[in-house]
């Protein structure tokens, strides 16, 4: 099924263009990866799908974003960005405990039961692999756990929200060998309930996780295709020139 | 000669310790002053009696209690729309004419000299809505005066707030003002504490807009209500070392020591919440 159709995006930020002419569907409960070198857009293209980029004010686009066959500007910001959810390059928790991180999306939903909340909080935490470490000092700022543990943090923090997406933009860009494998099983163990959509600058994380591989460059689509046949036989020379570490 | 870096360098460093020095040294002065010649006039009878036998003798409880009212009322005043303010230009405001219109003004009505927040606060408050000479209109102008001080400290308390909370906030379905309310705010009540401090600190050692719009040469009695007129340190200290003559020493510094005291303690106060909030929060 097609949890996203992008068709015909393009995306100026002032005069920059840093989209081109996107078009890419994403299916419902794959971890589809985007890798591409850095200013490729891949960023940009990721936060196009929970409508982030508006925040920018210089941000202008064209094109259209269907999410389940609905327009995501016809649905309320608030709503699409719960049904999206986003996990960010750096671990970035809010100066709240862990609990109350955790807890964050589904209080703004206006949810005050605290049986229910302690049950989601448990159950995201426990999804992130991150419960065992923390479930004696719920209590504990958040600032004081180790960056692979924020991280994991934050994924709970978006699982609470009960999204049907989750976006990572290169989350494990700042963490050790350790942390990243954490994540990456995390990911993994995620897809059979959510759609992902994973960008990374790692290759490797991409060939390891991805079912499908887009890869962008200077604002362009170059392809997407099935993992193994992007990494073993690509149709375009600037992918696999990009994958052997030719340039990048 | 050739140079030698080493010696550069402690040069450098003579001069930049020596200019720092030189604001020390004035700070101490004024505080070991004041402290000398009016700690002999302290005392609880100076502290909560009223004037007495035209100034020269008894306490200055009117003028404190009148400037304690004025600087809430100043407050009141302008805390609510500063903050109300500083939200929007930080938070809402587009790059657009108004938003550079409203921050020029800002700017300008930090400039304004004090005595013509006097003047224009005879003229709106007390003449034009009738208030008369009360604490009413001089809080008012009071608030006036210290609004830039605490819209500018507020809206660079709320722009230090790193972007990224509110993108998370976001991130996760929260509204822009449950963001606002619950992320950006909380993180920036240290710094717009300590704007209103130095608000209360300014609107409690001003003279001049206070002279017109509500302070009172002498009153035999306490304001009952904020139509009334009051006494205040600053003018009190101004009456009785140029309008009264004969008016002992100690006395005109026990004046100032109280006022200069008023202001350093709620200066502390606002030192130690940071110090909490920042022990609190870390980021």
């Amino acid at each position: 099924m097609t949890k996203f159709r992008i068709t015909n995006i393009n995306v100026w930020f002032g005069d920059v263009h840093s989209l081109r002419e996107v078009n890419l569907e994403v299916q419902s409960n794959e971890i589809l990866s985007v890798i591409g070198p850095s200013n490729s857009g891949k960023t940009t293209f990721i936060r196009m799908l929970n409508r982030l980029n508006e925040l920018q004010l210089s941000f202008r686009m064209s094109g259209e974003i269907d999410l389940d066959t609905l327009s995501i500007k016809k649905v309320d910001v608030e709503e699409l960005r719960r049904r999206v959810g986003m996990v960010f390059a750096l671990p970035l928790p809010l100066p709240l405990s862990i609990f109350d991180n955790v807890a964050y999306g589904p209080r703004m939903q206006g949810i005050r039961n605290k049986t229910k909340l302690k049950e989601n909080v448990e159950s995201c935490l426990k999804q992130a692999y991150l419960w065992e470490e923390v479930k004696d000092r719920l209590n504990t700022s958040a600032f004081k756990l180790s960056g692979g543990q924020q991280q994991r943090l934050c994924i709970a923090r978006t699982l609470a929200v009960k999204p049907e997406v989750v976006l990572f933009d290169e989350p494990c860009s700042g963490l050790d060998p350790i942390s990243t494998a954490k994540v990456e099983e995390a990911m993994l163990k995620l897809k059979q309930h959510y759609t992902i959509v994973l960008v990374t600058n790692n290759v490797k994380q991409a060939a390891r996780v991805g079912d499908r591989t887009a890869f962008f460059l200077n604002g362009e689509l170059v392809e997407v295709d099935q993992t193994d046949k992007i990494f073993t036989a690509p149709g375009d020379q600037r992918t696999d020139d990009y994958i052997r570490g030719k340039f990048g | 000669m050739k140079r030698n870096p080493q010696r550069t360098q402690k040069i450098a460093f003579f001069f930049l310790l020596l200019a720092t020095l030189l604001i020390i040294v004035p700070v101490g002065l004024i505080i070991v002053i004041i402290i000398q010649k009016g700690l002999p006039a302290i005392n609880w009878q100076f502290l909560t009696d009223m004037p007495r036998q035209g100034m020269r003798a008894g306490g200055i409880f009117p003028a404190i209690v009148g400037t304690v009212y004025l600087v809430l009322g100043a407050i009141s005043f302008a805390l609510p729309i500063g903050l109300l303010a500083a939200v929007y230009l930080s938070e809402y405001a587009r790059a657009n004419i108004l938003t550079r219109l409203i921050k020029l003004s800002i700017v300008n009505l930090a400039g304004v000299p004090s005595v013509v927040y006097g003047l224009f606060g005879l003229a709106l408050f007390v003449v034009f809505f009738k208030f008369g000479a009360s604490i009413l209109s001089g809080s008012l102008t009071l608030g006036l005066m210290i609004l830039p001080i605490i819209i500018t400290s507020s809206v660079e308390a709320l722009e230090s707030v790193p972007q990224s909370f509110r993108e998370v906030s976001l991130s996760l379905g929260a509204s822009k003002w449950q963001t606002i309310r619950n992320i950006v705010l909380p993180n920036a009540v240290p710094g717009i504490i300590t704007g209103t401090i130095l608000g209360v600190g300014r609107a409690a050692g001003e003279t001049a807009p206070i002279l017109f719009t509500v302070a009172a040469f002498y009153l035999p009695q306490l304001p009952s209500s904020i139509f009334d007129q009051a006494m205040a340190l600053p003018y009190h200290l101004y009456v009785i070392s140029t309008q009264v003559p004969n008016v002992d020493e100690k006395i005109r510094y026990g004046t100032a020591l109280v006022l200069l005291f008023m202001v350093l303690s709620v200066n502390l106060v606002a030192v130690i919440i940071r110090y909490k909030f920042r022990k609190l929060k870390k980021w």
